[in-house]
């Protein structure tokens, strides 16, 4: 599949990023990765994604929400994967992927960590009407 | 000071004003606890009154009538239902017969007083009673305590297990659907990294079970006299492979000679921890400096790097179980986030502690003093051979 389309993939866990980034290439699409909010906003100043792929906890437990929130004030349209562990790390039950805490969090959607190569490649399909 | 409420229950008026006044300014001391008890009382003169007074406030301690105009003092820890379970009732009765104690006893009456009794009597049950209310909330308080750190250290354990095995689950399904081809060493980082993490994940179990054996104090301990120059030089060479890996350099700054009573492996914790820690979190061309000093009774084991420092809010939550911390340069280095916690242990097996000084960007420094491992001057060389094991 040729594409032009763009994906940042964000994530603290330097292996996590790495598995989603070769599944994201081997797709064709162009990669750009961080591994924190702060390397991804500075990212997002020469990069404009079609999609972003993030971790929800990384140097806080709320960065994952913060760079969502960025990315949707910048980029409206662009659609946002939210990767999650929180309820294994907290003992908070998210109910992660009910549409109301998607929206509230303004990820389009919430996956379980780990997230399966083809639960991923679906979903960013899906997203970006391909 | 705690003010523990009291009902009391009873017709007689006089009654009711004699006992009001025994415990009027009446102080229970709880040396134990550096703490004390005083009591507010309240009256009811019969078994309904008394009823509708627990609804309305719940007592600490309730003194009973038995014989009461409407119902029995039984009839009321009936009615007054689940709302009574946990208040302490003292029975007052004129009838103190064994059938009426066993009775109340049965629906939990703590104890009895027999009527009449003198206000010194009044007091010391309501001492009793006062001690037995105190320590019973204490240990309950104790016991949520235990289980909210247990909690704690379960759910923070379990997140630091489950994130090398996702990263080494994510490689397996990318090798099961042979993302790079049908090539096995197109997979050799992959494998490389899942080993990487293994490695992790078992330093981080090898490291919990050493600090709960510590806790437990049911580590087996081999106080012997020790040489600690060579301890440190081998600590040096264990993490030597590391170190140049790294690019970092390791010093040593030892006395000529310097023994301790110690134990070997608990040394070996110390050295190498504090060497592995200098040389992860140090920069390329850095050093790490491993220094021993004895003076005074105390043994100081120095490590000081050249490494990225920390900022004061980060050497404060430094000593936390499972505390790394996390920044632009720390992300990944990887840890277990248990080694400072046992350091901190063993030392203090020898009345001893861990202190921090560090710079950001500059480096850091860990001193270790240990006190009972007092310096011996000389070898100890023992009379009787057999204790060597000459003989194999």
């Amino acid at each position: 599949m040729i594409t032009t389309k763009n994906i940042l993939i964000v994530d603290d866990d330097i292996d996590l990023l790495e598995q989603t980034s070769l599944t994201m290439k081997a797709e064709g699409y162009r990669v750009a990765t961080a591994q924190s909010q702060e390397q991804a906003e500075e990212t997002l100043l020469e990069f404009i994604p079609d999609l972003a792929i993030i971790d929800l906890m990384m140097e806080h437990m709320d960065s994952g929400f913060a760079l969502c929130h960025h990315i949707k004030k910048l980029y409206p349209e662009v659609p946002v994967i939210m990767l999650t562990a929180v309820a294994a790390a907290t003992g908070i039950d998210f109910a992660a992927r009910q549409d109301g805490s998607a929206s509230w969090m303004k990820a389009d959607v919430l996956l379980d960590k780990p997230a399966r190569p083809e639960q991923l490649r679906g979903e960013v399909r899906r997203l970006m009407r391909i | 000071m705690q003010t523990y409420k009291i009902l009391i229950v009873d017709d007689e008026a006089g009654m009711r004003s004699g006992a009001e006044r025994s415990l009027e300014g009446f102080e229970v001391p709880l040396e134990d606890f550096s703490d004390s008890v005083i009591f507010s009382v309240r009256t009811a003169a019969t078994g309904l009154e008394a009823v509708e007074a627990i609804a309305a406030d719940k007592p600490d301690m309730v003194l009973l009538d038995y014989k009461l105009p409407d119902i029995t003092g039984l009839e009321v820890l009936e009615r007054t239902g689940e709302a009574a379970k946990d208040i302490i009732v003292v029975m007052i009765t004129a009838f103190a017969s064994l059938e009426v104690a066993v009775n109340a006893t049965k629906r939990g009456a703590f104890d009895f007083l027999a009527k009449p009794f003198t206000p010194e009597e009044l007091r010391s049950t309501i001492q009793k009673a006062a001690r037995h209310i105190y320590l019973q909330r204490k240990a309950r308080r104790l016991e949520e305590e235990k289980r909210q750190v247990r909690f704690e250290f379960v759910s923070v354990l379990a997140h630091e297990l489950k994130s090398p095995l996702a990263a080494v689950e994510g490689y397996m399904h990318l090798i099961k659907e042979r993302l790079k081809g049908q090539e096995l060493s197109s997979y050799d980082s992959m494998v490389d990294r899942s080993l990487i993490r293994m490695g992790g994940m078992r330093k981080l179990v090898m490291d919990m079970l050493d600090l709960t054996r510590l806790e437990s104090g049911r580590k087996k301990r081999e106080i012997a006299p020790l040489d600690l120059v060579k301890q440190a030089r081998n600590a040096a060479d264990a993490v030597t492979e590391q170190a140049k890996a790294a690019g970092v350099t390791i010093e040593l700054t030892l006395p000529e000679e310097l023994r301790a009573n110690a134990d070997a492996g608990e040394m070996d914790i110390i050295m190498c921890n504090l060497l592995t820690n200098a040389v992860k979190y140090n920069k390329p061309g850095g050093k790490a400096t491993l220094t021993l000093k004895a003076s005074d009774g105390w043994i100081d084991i120095t490590c000081s790097d050249t490494g990225i420092g920390m900022t004061k809010d980060e050497t404060a939550r430094l000593f936390r179980e499972f505390v790394r911390i996390k920044n632009e340069h720390t992300r990944n280095i990887p840890g277990s986030g248990l080694g400072l916690s046992i350091i901190n242990k063993v030392a203090q097996l020898y009345g001893g502690d861990i202190s921090v000084d560090s710079e950001c960007g500059k480096g850091t420094s860990f001193r270790v003093r240990l006190r009972s491992a007092a310096p011996v001057p000389q070898p100890v060389v023992s009379l009787n051979p057999a204790v060597h094991g000459i003989s194999q």
